[in-house]
């Protein structure tokens, strides 16, 4: 493997040099465990460990649960009542997986916003990036249909809504919707693929979680100077670096701990509060709850599919060019999927010549504010459709998509980046005045 | 090296001994309910012990309920059939230990060691036939006024002792009390 | 600096959390739900067993006679933590009250322990297992759920004051009569006011004015709807404790480690 240049696996026993030759495992997992990681990475990238944990916390916990859960419309719900009433310690697995989604998602946004401030996307590791928002992509569709196998009132409606966007399409647009649901409506044939489906897809995004890994240890990780790794030589690289074992898997350990620590706090004592009290009440096709919302993790995406309505100028538009084949509602489907792909094509919309944020004050203030807009998008995501939120998603949405297509194009243009140190190792010894060679 | 060094050598070995032994115990602690979950649920257990209400059973006559998935047969047993399950004690039995499990496993098969009560009007056993599993005919049925399995044509006597046939065990009793004059609690 | 990225890295997502997350639970019409006291709140909470058993007897004397708990195992009566009845109890008060349809029998008969409470239909109304966990008493302010952090979810102070909520005015739609109550959504129900002062008498002679009632069966619905709260309470505090240990530990092995590349001398 190339990469960072560092000392590689020696095998020294006689077991060692014989499995070297044959299958060389041990030394894949020496180059991944010892690969040189920039020495002044800073406290947010402790996300991608914590990320790790919560796909093995969720496929050890949801196989366990899934010995005791029933895929059937008639059972599914008595099944996880199962879980929280008789089967040994239920209740705790049932809230860690149920809360361990939302854990998911806190770390991977944390994660994609580290990777946005810090221009991580920026070329060599557009690859890395990609693979970063295929993994994003699978979680959403894994944790919508984990929320369905409850199969309370919630699940269902959720799902109808959900698939009902997929009937949006052009033409295609019903067929596809029947052959996902297995019928007409969501039932029984729905639950089962999506148990099934929500089983399968957590494995395929270990498969991609072991790209993204390789992509970047290829690259090298980015830091937060932006400064690429000196590669000249063994000895270059290591003023720069240090074995990611035990140096950075403490350090992200004390992060993961942290972070488990207010999950268990939440697990422990609140397990309700991110969920929705309507599904605790049994799916019923008829009888529609009071307000559906989907999980907070959907809603700044869900603000957007909901902020392009049909007296919005740009949808009119599109509804003019295209002969009234893309109406209000496939506006909002396509402005839904556009706005997660408008974020894989920051590494070529991003035209500045300084890769850290950092260094970009101007960029600094519109990053600012897509925090803030991402936030008020998940807060009106939740609520209804009237004014002003109507407003306030439309202007969100806008500028997230602004953002990508305008502001980050044009930022490099016109500003005037401040210079960022010459070597990783400079900037550390900045932070450290005492630090040795 | 100074006897300092030694010092700081051990303090900062012991750090990482006790950071390792908190990782350690953490994850045991968390591994366990990951395993225990697979033992039975509260449901199941709840099934382990049930409650049969006798009072309608007349002498000569049995009635058989399902425990922990399988027929359990309960007989109140008239003198006859007691004083031939006891005169049988001598006879050539193929199983000589009585298989209760309310009692000593290594007690001989005499009927007053297989039914319930002094008196011997209660017999309680599993109604799985000792060789393959099937449920034996009761009400007199078979060479000995038992039981008898039609799958392969073992005999069970009035004690439910086999005494001809394939199978190679007595029918085995399970644990069983009175808890009031009417009710039999298994398990 | 690290600690202060450290102190930033951790809040804002939590902040960003918390601010958005409750949303879910936002929504509009109900009327003011009145707080209250109940022993099972806060992080060391426990179910008051004397309420749960006087609970049950007003949910068994009241409410079983339209409304099931299917998903309630009888035999949890007797589970430390919830009401705990004896064994016996247990089955002498499920031989008297329910009769449940045997497969095996092609019959009825009388409600054992092991069976469930019973899937009442007739009366059209709701099963009640879930119902504490169905309902959520606070919201708000503006979408955000930040009340339920410090008050609770409210399931339990929704039904106690739904209870007592009904006003007594009466109106007919669509041929049902309906009965206005000011704490449901939309403000008019089917169901009709079923507690009143010393509608049920305890044994103990404990009060039992319409309130009482209200938050006795109140909170026996919460035990029903979430009966392993104070194992999942426990399986929490351990989990925490332990998390912090391991992390001061860790933190204490990282900063040890780090010190030498970063020319810190370390008393550790």
């Amino acid at each position: 493997m190339s990469g960072i240049p560092h000392d590689h696996y020696e095998p020294s026993s006689g077991f060692g040099k014989w499995m070297h030759k044959r299958l060389p495992v041990i030394g894949l997992a020496y180059d991944t465990l010892m690969v040189p990681t920039p020495k002044n990475l800073n406290w947010w990238w402790i996300w991608g460990i914590v990320l790790a944990f919560c796909l093995a916390l969720q496929i050890v916990t949801g196989i366990i649960l899934a010995m005791h859960y029933t895929p059937h419309v008639d059972m599914a719900f008595a099944s996880v009542e199962h879980i929280m009433r008789d089967v040994n310690g239920g209740p705790m697995l049932r809230y860690v997986h149920a809360n361990g989604a939302s854990m998911f998602f806190v770390a991977v946004y944390v994660h994609i916003f580290r990777g946005l401030f810090y221009g991580s996307y920026k070329a060599p590791r557009e690859v890395t990036w990609i693979i970063g928002m295929l993994i994003y992509l699978m979680m959403m569709g894994t944790g919508f249909m984990g929320y369905v196998l409850p199969w309370g009132q919630m699940s269902f409606w959720g799902a109808t809504v959900i698939t009902g966007l997929f009937g949006a399409i052009p033409l295609i647009g019903e067929p596809i919707q029947t052959l996902l649901l297995g019928g007409p409506a969501v039932d029984n044939a729905t639950l089962n693929r999506f148990f099934s489906l929500h089983y399968l897809l957590p494995f395929v995004i270990a498969a991609l979680v072991a790209l993204h890994i390789w992509a970047f240890h290829h690259t090298g990780n980015n830091n937060p100077t932006g400064v690429e790794v000196r590669r000249g030589s063994k000895e270059e690289a290591e003023k720069d670096t240090l074995p990611f074992w035990p140096y950075f898997v403490i350090k992200d350990l004390v992060g993961l701990g942290m972070v488990l620590i207010a999950f268990f706090a939440i697990v422990g004592f609140m397990p309700n509060f991110l969920g929705h009290p309507d599904n605790y009440i049994e799916a019923n096709p008829l009888a529609t709850p009071a307000h559906i919302v989907p999980e907070w993790y959907f809603l700044p995406f869900y603000a957007i599919l909901r902020a392009f309505t049909a007296d919005v100028w740009a949808v009119q538009f599109a509804s003019f060019i295209t002969g009234g084949i893309v109406d209000a509602k496939f506006f909002g489907v396509l402005a839904m999927f556009g706005a997660i792909a408008v974020m894989a094509l920051a590494p070529w919309t991003d035209t500045s010549s300084v890769r850290s944020g950092a260094y970009r004050p101007a960029f600094k203030w519109w990053f600012r504010l897509l925090l803030i807009d991402f936030v008020v998008l998940m807060w009106v995501g939740a609520r209804d459709t009237n004014f002003p939120h109507d407003w306030i998603s439309l202007i969100g949405a806008t500028y997230w998509f602004a953002y990508f297509l305008v502001v980050l194009p044009l930022l490099g243009l016109f500003e005037k980046p401040q210079t960022p140190p010459a070597s990783i190792e400079e900037d550390f010894k900045a932070h450290y005045p005492g630090a040795a060679e | 090296m100074s006897h300092a060094d030694d010092h700081k050598g051990t303090r900062r070995d012991f750090l990482y001994y006790a950071t390792g032994g908190a990782a350690a115990v953490t994850t045991g602690v968390a591994v366990w309910p990951l395993v225990n979950q697979m033992n039975p649920s509260a449901d199941v257990r709840a099934q382990s012990s049930i409650r049969v209400d006798v009072a309608d059973i007349v002498v000569g006559s049995q009635i058989t309920v399902k425990w922990l998935g399988k027929p359990v047969f309960i007989r109140r047993r008239t003198e006859e059939e007691i004083a031939q399950a006891r005169a049988d004690n001598d006879a050539a039995l193929v199983d000589h230990l009585a298989r209760n499990d309310n009692l000593d496993a290594t007690l001989s098969a005499d009927d007053q060691n297989r039914a319930m009560d002094d008196t011997g009007e209660w017999l309680v056993m599993m109604g799985v036939c000792t060789h393959l599993g099937c449920v034996p005919l009761g009400d007199g049925s078979g060479d000995f006024g038992g039981w008898y399995c039609p799958c392969h044509g073992s005999h069970y006597d009035t004690s439910g002792r086999i005494r001809k046939g394939p199978a190679p065990r007595n029918l085995p009793v399970p644990v069983a009390e009175f808890v009031d004059e009417t009710t039999i609690k298994l398990g | 600096m690290i600690k202060k990225l450290t102190a930033t890295a951790l809040l804002a997502p939590v902040l960003a959390f918390g601010l958005t997350a409750g949303a879910a639970q936002a929504s509009g019409s109900e009327g003011h739900i009145e707080d209250i006291a109940f022993s099972f709140e806060g992080p060391f909470g426990t179910y008051d067993k004397e309420q749960l058993r006087r609970g049950l007897k007003v949910y068994t004397e009241v409410c079983s006679a339209c409304h099931g708990l299917r998903y309630v195992p009888l035999r949890t009566l007797s589970d430390a933590g919830g009401p705990e009845y004896t064994e016996d109890e247990v089955r002498a008060y499920a031989a008297e009250n329910f009769s449940v349809y045997d497969e095996e029998l092609e019959d009825d008969r009388p409600a054992r322990p092991s069976d469930h409470f019973p899937h009442i239909t007739s009366a059209g109304a709701p099963d009640l297992s879930l119902m504490a966990k169905a309902r959520a008493g606070f919201h708000g302010p503006a979408g955000t759920g930040l009340n339920q952090l410090f008050r609770g979810i409210g399931g339990a102070e929704y039904i106690a004051n739904f209870l007592t909520g009904f006003t007594g005015e009466e109106s007919e739609v669509a041929g049902n009569i309906l009965n206005e109550n000011h704490v449901f959504p939309g403000g008019w129900t089917k169901m009709t006011p079923q507690l009143e002062d010393g509608t049920v008498e305890f044994d103990d002679g404990h009060a039992n004015d319409a309130h009482h009632l209200a938050e006795d069966v109140a909170a026996f619905l919460m035990w029903t709807a979430e009966p392993k709260m104070m194992a999942r309470q426990q399986t929490g505090f351990v989990a925490v404790l332990l998390l912090v240990v391991l992390t001061s530990l860790l933190y204490l092995t990282n900063k040890k480690l780090w010190a030498p590349h970063k020319g810190k001398k370390t008393e550790l």
